[in-house]
């Protein structure tokens, strides 16, 4: 897929106006004036001097953001969270509705074991406290997409509390130049998913598709610890890494799995926290960093212009009205020491159990790569960033004996390089993981050159069903092996050329060059240049 | 005793006694054909020799807020006039695949928010024992002057049509529901047994709700062991309703009681009110003097925050109303007005159309409570209460107090006219009474009708259980009922023809073929 993500391991991606305060004074502890959130002393303080569009004035201090998200990602599930109808992106309208999820009254609601086991995993993995007991709640609201008039949530004991979130962010324009940083996870709570409403304005009529109502969400509360939108998408960019190596979500924002709100605001360093708006539904992590920078300066300039922040979408919040969900019991969870004895293993979920089969996730994976193939950091977050690349890579490298650098090297400049050209994904490539390795053992054991090697991946791309093996073969790209036909070539192209080696004697370095050049027109490309060097020299010097 | 008949003859019999007594306005739906269908389906199990089991073949009636799949359940609303379910409630399945014959929905009050089968869009319930021998012969005596007609007596609510078509033999069993009373009340008023079973142990999936965390199935039958024979069959987990409990549940048998020496009987002295009738109260205490007499240990305990009891369940009743009727909005099912103009104006009208009075002012009041700033001061405090009340009875039961006996209600059936000049909400209140608190601790109770007042209508008293005791509960209540005899209802005048060989029909009295 080769959505617009915002790509931070590439530099010249980056949005210039994404720096709005990002990695400068902002790294500052909690507002409430608590500094000493051990979490948050990983974040690091950047040298760079920060771009803001506003320069502050005389003795006053520059503006600090204040960035919190709200995530929605749609849970993983071949059923909704509390029925039994099936989920599927793209069905055909209303086609996915159980009678409780188009609330006939009567229906109650049944807890879907899958959507709490990817809850309880997904806290897992952002090392949240797991609450042995969590809540449901109606949270009301009178939405023609949401047919009973509430939404199941967790708002009183929410199933996980208290994690963190690290990523990465550039802080220099040198890619070396990698700090991560840690958003503290306020909660994760389970809640419904509402319908969608279409409306019709010219025969000014609503149209509702309840497919979506009722599908298991995750609902993740980032604590303001961001300050630019940068960072909140990087943030973003991670969860998702994180929640599609765990499966709970594929956390697709262009197909609305992964929804984010972003709450923000601006002070002085100092001073108390400004007043929050918020940005809402943001479907991609580049219009996500965008809408937070255009808002910071919009309430950055506000202030300099004396006016004042208001908040709109808050006000009417206040006046939703909660309540116990009288139909769904406690959701109790279990460690394998409180697990009751004889319980059966169906009706219980043992956190342990789910701790133990919690995959490699992202940054994990990718100091492996570091570690195990010798690769740059920034390296090993391209292949993880691209969907499928890293499993494109890890099947080269098992079938390939040449070197990790040279499979990095190739996988993330050649290979990539065609994708982005072509916009392509990495499963539509038409280059297989074994031809890419098949063609790295040729140049690795010097059967063909490097330059032969790209005219082979040129060939292999065109994707005419045939090996490198074949390639070389028809267009004779192996590398002459003949030692003593080497010695002949080399022979008589210093016999037929003696102008240059005039000039060679001469003292001209660049000569050689060019009777190097001459030797592989000779080769039609086969020879190795350094062997022909090696040649060249001797004979001359003889 | 019938003899021997078959389910289609019983059927038959039933549907005529449900046209001749079509005034009491017992049923908003009358499912002839389907029930003459099941009838023919069970006699043809009959005939090869593979009755379902107790149940095959019995005509059953259901009140009218259970989901039944292709015929209309209304809930005595506008709002859901002409909805008809795509599937069955579990405790309507469960009766279905016993082989029950449903005869028909039976009438209430509206969304069951009263205790008087009077505030419904199909008009009020008359009380079959208005027109019992019993009663007119004690009218005649005290020689009324009003009109007769006029003067026809309400049934208790909310579950008031299916008391009504169980007391007037128009079905075996009937289902009500009971969220503060509203199975026991009317079963009280009608001389039935009304069964208010252990909240978790039936399934409430299908059943439209009033307060889901203290709604229950209710069962209304002609004696204690109908009673126990219905629930046995409707009793268990349903994967479908999560508030179920898991354990198997073995099934219902009440063994004869012989000996109550070792039964100790509590006798909650806050029940002891002032507007308690002099008639109940004098029945109340000469059944504690019978389990006395007999051997039992009957001793007086203190339920202390039972006066708490109606306030609180009427914050958290209107608020769990307020929210579970947000639904009505026209979209889905169910009413929807003539108004476009906006959606909002569209909901607005659909829900003042679709709603009484009573549904309108109890989802007012739950908006209010539910407010966030209300929330704390009501709701949460109800809460607390709730569990002050629960307690009350698991520190009474844990001094030894196998069962509570109580009065049912505060006097017997008052007729309509009587009845109608309070508001619903102080009816409600009133009534409530002696049934609430039950509600709001989950635990089993069963009214069992006593005997008849000097008007000659019937009074019950109230056997309150442990949870989950079920059983223990119905074993108390049937010796009771075997000691007490209470009369049967009466009714030849108005049935002519077939009354004699209903008489004193039960379960298993009926031999089918």
């Amino acid at each position: 897929m080769a959505a617009p993500m915002l790509r931070w391991c590439c530099p010249g991606r980056r949005f210039a106006f994404a720096r709005v305060g990002c990695g400068s004074c902002h790294r500052r502890g909690p507002p409430t004036g608590s500094t000493s959130n051990g979490k948050r002393g990983q974040s690091s303080v950047a040298q760079q001097p920060h771009i803001t569009a506003q320069k502050p004035r005389k003795g006053e201090p520059e503006w600090a953001a204040v960035v919190g998200l709200e995530i929605h990602a749609q849970i993983a599930s071949n059923s909704k969270l509390f029925s039994g109808s099936q989920v599927c992106f793209a069905a055909p309208p209303n086609s996915l509705v159980s009678f409780f999820d188009a609330s006939l009254p009567g229906t109650l609601p049944v807890l879907n074991r899958r959507c709490v086991e990817a809850a309880v995993m997904t806290g897992l993995a952002l090392d949240c406290h797991i609450n042995r007991k969590s809540l449901f709640d109606r949270k009301h609201y009178f939405y023609a997409d949401l047919p009973a008039g509430y939404q199941i949530t967790q708002q009183r004991l929410p199933i996980a509390v208290n994690g963190s979130l690290a990523y990465s962010v550039y802080v220099g324009r040198k890619p070396s130049q990698m700090v991560t940083r840690t958003v503290r996870v306020k909660q994760i709570q389970l809640e419904q998913d509402s319908g969608k409403s279409l409306h019709d304005d010219l025969r000014s009529q609503t149209l509702i598709d309840l497919n979506r109502a009722g599908i298991g969400l995750l609902e993740l509360v980032l604590e303001p610890d961001m300050s630019c939108g940068e960072e909140a998408a990087t943030a973003v960019r991670e969860l998702q890494l994180i929640l599609q190596a765990l499966g709970t979500s594929q956390a697709n924002m262009a197909e609305g799995q992964l929804r984010v709100d972003a709450n923000i605001s601006v002070h002085r360093p100092g001073e108390p926290l400004g007043i929050r708006t918020e940005v809402k539904n943001l479907n991609s992590a580049r219009f996500l960093a965008k809408a937070i920078d255009y808002e910071i300066q919009r309430q950055i300039n506000e202030l300099e212009n004396g006016g004042e922040i208001l908040n709109e979408t808050r006000s009417f919040d206040f006046k939703l009205g909660f309540m116990p969900e009288p139909n769904l019991p406690p959701l109790l969870l279990y460690d394998s020491g409180s697990l009751p004895s004889g319980a059966d293993p169906q009706q219980v979920i043992n956190i342990d159990q789910l701790r133990e089969r919690l995959p490699e996730l992202p940054r994990v994976t990718r100091q492996r790569l570091v570690q195990q193939y010798g690769m740059l950091p920034e390296h090993s977050c391209v292949l993880l960033n691209e969907v499928g690349l890293l499993e494109f890579f890890q099947n080269v490298i098992k079938e390939t004996r040449a070197e990790p650098k040279k499979v990095t090297s190739w996988v993330l400049n050649t290979f990539l390089g065609f994708l982005k050209q072509q916009n392509l994904a990495v499963s539509e490539s038409p280059v297989t993981p074994s031809a890419l390795a098949e063609l790295l053992d040729l140049l690795d054991r010097k059967a063909i050159s490097a330059p032969a090697a790209k005219q082979v991946f040129e060939e292999l791309w065109r994707n005419e069903g045939k090996t490198p093996a074949q390639i070389v073969a028809e267009k004779k790209l192996e590398l002459l092996q003949d030692p003593e036909a080497l010695e002949q070539l080399c022979r008589s192209t210093l016999e037929a050329h003696p102008d240059v080696v005039m000039d060679l004697k001469r003292g001209n370095p660049r000569a050689i060059n060019k009777l190097i050049g001459l030797v592989r027109k000779a080769t039609l490309g086969r020879a190795d240049p350094t062997a022909i060097k090696e040649v060249l020299e001797r004979q001359l010097s003889s | 005793d019938l003899g021997q008949i078959t389910p289609t003859e019983l059927c038959q019999r039933c549907l005529s006694l449900i046209k001749k007594t079509k005034f009491l306005n017992a049923y908003i739906t009358v499912s002839e054909e389907v029930a003459l269908k099941q009838a023919e389906e069970s006699e043809k199990r009959y005939k090869k020799g593979h009755s379902l089991g107790d149940l095959d073949g019995i005509p059953i009636a259901v009140k009218d807020n259970f989901s039944t799949s292709g015929i209309e359940t209304t809930c005595a609303s506008n709002m859901l006039k002409g909805y008809v379910p795509p599937y069955n409630a579990t405790v309507v399945q469960k009766l279905l695949d016993q082989g029950a014959l449903l005869m028909g929905k039976t009438n209430l009050d509206e969304f069951a928010m009263g205790s008087g089968s009077t505030d419904g869009i199909f008009g009020p319930v008359k009380n079959p024992w208005s027109y019992s021998k019993q009663y007119r012969e004690k009218r005649k005596q005290n020689s009324h002057s009003e009109n007769e007609d006029s003067n026809w007596l309400i049934t208790g609510g909310s579950s008031g049509g299916s008391a009504a078509a169980v007391s007037a033999f128009t079905c075996f069993a009937a289902l009500g529901s009971d969220t503060g009373g509203s199975t026991r009340n009317p079963a009280a008023h009608c001389g039935v047994v009304g069964l208010k079973p252990s909240y978790g142990l039936v399934s409430r999936h299908g059943l439209i709700p009033l307060v889901n965390s203290m709604d229950v199935p209710g069962i209304l039958t002609r004696c204690v062991d109908d009673a126990a024979t219905v629930l046995g069959v409707l009793a268990g987990h349903d994967p479908k309703d999560s508030t179920t409990i898991q354990d198997p549940v073995k099934p219902f048998t009440l063994p004869s009681l012989t000996d109550v020496s070792k039964l100790c009987i509590g006798i909650p002295k806050e029940y002891l009110t002032p507007e308690l009738s002099s008639e109940v109260q004098s029945l109340w205490s000469k059944a504690a003097n019978l389990f006395e007499s007999e051997g039992a240990k009957v001793t007086e305990v203190s339920l202390p925050h039972t006066s708490y009891s109606i306030v609180c369940y009427h914050v958290l009743c209107t608020s769990e109303v307020a929210s579970n009727m947000a639904r009505f909005d026209g979209l889905e099912y169910g009413h929807r007005c003539d108004s476009d103009v906006s959606t909002e104006a569209m909901y607005a009208a659909t829900r003042r159309e679709g709603f009484n009075d009573v549904v309108r002012g109890r989802i007012l009041s739950g908006n209010f409570f539910l407010l966030k700033e209300n929330y704390e001061n009501y709701f949460v405090k109800a809460q607390k209460v709730r569990r002050l009340i629960a307690n009350d009875f698991v520190n009474v039961f844990n001094s030894g107090v196998d069962v509570l006996l109580t009065p049912t209600t505060l006097s017997e059936a008052v007729p309509y006219t009587e009845f109608i000049k309070e508001d619903n909400r102080t009816r409600s209140a009133q009534d409530d009474i002696f049934t609430q608190a039950v509600n709001m601790a989950g635990l089993p109770a069963v009214s069992v009708p006593v005997a008849l007042s000097s008007q000659g209508l019937p009074i019950g008293l109230q056997f309150i259980g442990r949870a989950f005791c079920d059983q223990q509960l119905l074993i108390v209540a049937k010796w009771f009922e075997k000691q007490v005899q209470f009369p049967v209802i009466q009714l030849q005048e108005l049935m002519d023809d077939c009354s004699s060989v209903f008489e004193n029909e039960k379960l298993a009295s009926v031999s089918l073929k």
